[in-house]
């Protein structure tokens, strides 16, 4: 019978969630980590038992780990438990925490500054990883998102890291500007019908897209309207939470901006609103049902002023028409009284059928439907804040 | 020269160690020479007191000895005497904050 690993990432530590097909009984591991903030778990597609997390700290900064067993023991990628941190000429091994923006003349234009919150020019300051995208098929590939906004790859399991430059020097940069959560580059989505494309979203900048495998990128943000910027229909500098698509269709991409929930039909050239009929369009995570493609998955938040539910009710909303059409999907959760936020990233789904719909609460809740979210169970109630949440469906 | 290094919890863990770390520096002793022997033995700790670029003492990061606070000291100026003979460690202190 398969299986379902959900990874956990919170403000003080990351947890492992097991259990059989049926998903109702979990064996629960944890805190691996305790005390730091996982950002971001991410399994590799092409080896579930490598695991990346990303755990960061405000006193001592960005540390990578990884796992070979499945989230069993962790290390720094590079420094095993047990080998030699140094390499037999006395160098360090350790460079797996290292991630320096390439400002070499030869990979282009490098840049020296974004805006700050007041519009003034500000350098480029490595704070965290936000998000590890493993890639599809090499389990030592993988991508970080992080703040500062870049993208960086590791293509030796995360020993090293170097950054994709082409993204910021292709020219907007220096318009990029922080959210209240940072300047961060938070999406990375690897397009399977097509290796040389990636599109990526950074708060508050927009969405990006690659088509020559992270040399070159563009902005893809036509049809976005922010009225929180200078010029609301601007190239960039729009606040975008989140992005996904559905794996069968990678020209149709969804998205929850800081507010409107929106639908590009053409792998992000321009975009239509299809909030329709939600209590409100501010929100942070978007996913897409395992088996279809049209069926997605929101969260509304009350306002970017008052992150947690209107009226005090924890509502998962449905459309299983790409959009506009949505259904309140309360049953097992919280109805009053209710005021957590859903993070970006705390949101994910299963590939069984029926699909599983996970989303984790900033109030360390972890909530389950085995049904495609007509039906919710927490696995979990008490853990500390959720920041992250990813689904393995393991054979 | 065997210099003793208080790390904090966090860090200690990191580094996979328990209680004090004893280190053999054979320059003279500074807070840059003490780090860098610690990185060296424990290359999983750097960049978490110093940044890994600039190697400036992380924000919320401070350096204490012999009742003293040296942040603020520059990294190439003597260590006290006491630290230098391993009478006393140097401690890596994080921050006290909540949360």
């Amino acid at each position: 019978m398969s299986k379902v690993r959900v990874l956990v990432g919170t403000r003080k530590g990351a947890f492992v969630l097991e259990s059989d097909g049926k998903r109702e009984r979990w064996d629960i591991s944890g805190p691996h980590f305790a005390g730091w903030e996982i950002y971001h778990m991410k399994g590799s597609p092409a080896d579930p038992n490598r695991l990346y997390a990303s755990q960061s700290s405000g006193w001592f900064g960005q540390i990578i780990q990884r796992s070979d067993d499945g989230g069993k023991t962790w290390h720094q990628p590079g420094t095993p438990p047990g080998e030699p941190t140094t390499t037999p000429d006395g160098m360090p091994k350790a460079e797996s925490n290292k991630f320096v923006y390439d400002t070499s003349p030869e990979t282009g234009k490098p840049l020296t500054t974004h805006q700050w919150y007041d519009g003034t020019p500000h350098p480029w300051e490595f704070k965290r990883v936000w998000h590890l995208e493993p890639s599809l098929n090499d389990p030592d590939t993988v991508y970080a998102g992080v703040e500062d906004a870049a993208l960086f790859r590791s293509t030796d399991g995360g020993k090293t890291w170097q950054e994709l430059p082409g993204l910021r020097g292709h020219g907007t940069g220096p318009k990029w500007q922080p959210g209240a959560g940072g300047m961060c580059l938070h999406t990375i989505i690897l397009d399977r019908s097509n290796p040389n494309r990636i599109f990526i979203a950074i708060s508050a900048a927009g969405a990006f897209r690659t088509d020559d495998a992270g040399t070159t990128w563009r902005p893809v943000n036509r049809g976005l309207h922010s009225l929180y910027i200078p010029d609301p229909t601007a190239e960039v500098g729009h606040c975008v939470h989140r992005i996904a698509l559905h794996p069968s269709r990678p020209r149709v991409l969804f998205m929850q901006k800081h507010w409107d929930v929106m639908r590009s039909d053409d792998a992000g050239e321009s975009w239509q609103e299809v909030s329709g009929n939600l209590p409100t369009d501010f929100g942070f995570p978007i996913d897409v049902h395992a088996h279809e493609p049209d069926t997605i998955y929101v969260v509304p938040i009350k306002s970017d002023a008052e992150h947690f539910p209107p009226d005090g009710k924890l509502r998962v909303y449905r459309s299983r028409t790409g959009g506009n059409e949505w259904e309140a999907l309360t049953k097992g959760l919280p109805q009053n009284d209710c005021y957590v936020n859903v993070l970006r990233d705390a949101m994910a789904v299963d590939s069984l059928d029926p699909c599983g719909v996970y989303f984790g609460t900033t109030g360390g809740q972890v909530y389950a439907s085995a049904n495609s979210g007509n039906n919710w169970a927490p696995i979990v109630r008490d853990l500390p804040a959720v920041v992250s949440v990813e689904v393995q469906t393991l054979p | 020269m065997m210099i003793r290094v208080v790390l904090p919890a966090h860090l200690r863990k990191l580094a996979q160690v328990d209680g004090e770390v004893k280190l053999d520096v054979e320059d003279q002793v500074t807070q840059r020479s003490v780090l860098d022997a610690l990185e060296a033995r424990y290359p999983m700790l750097r960049g978490t007191i110093r940044d890994q670029v600039t190697q400036k003492r992380r924000a919320f990061v401070r350096f204490f000895a012999c009742g003293q606070d040296l942040s603020h000291e520059l990294p190439d100026a003597p260590l006290p005497d006491a630290v230098a003979t391993g009478a006393e460690p140097f401690m890596v202190v994080g921050a006290i904050a909540g949360g």
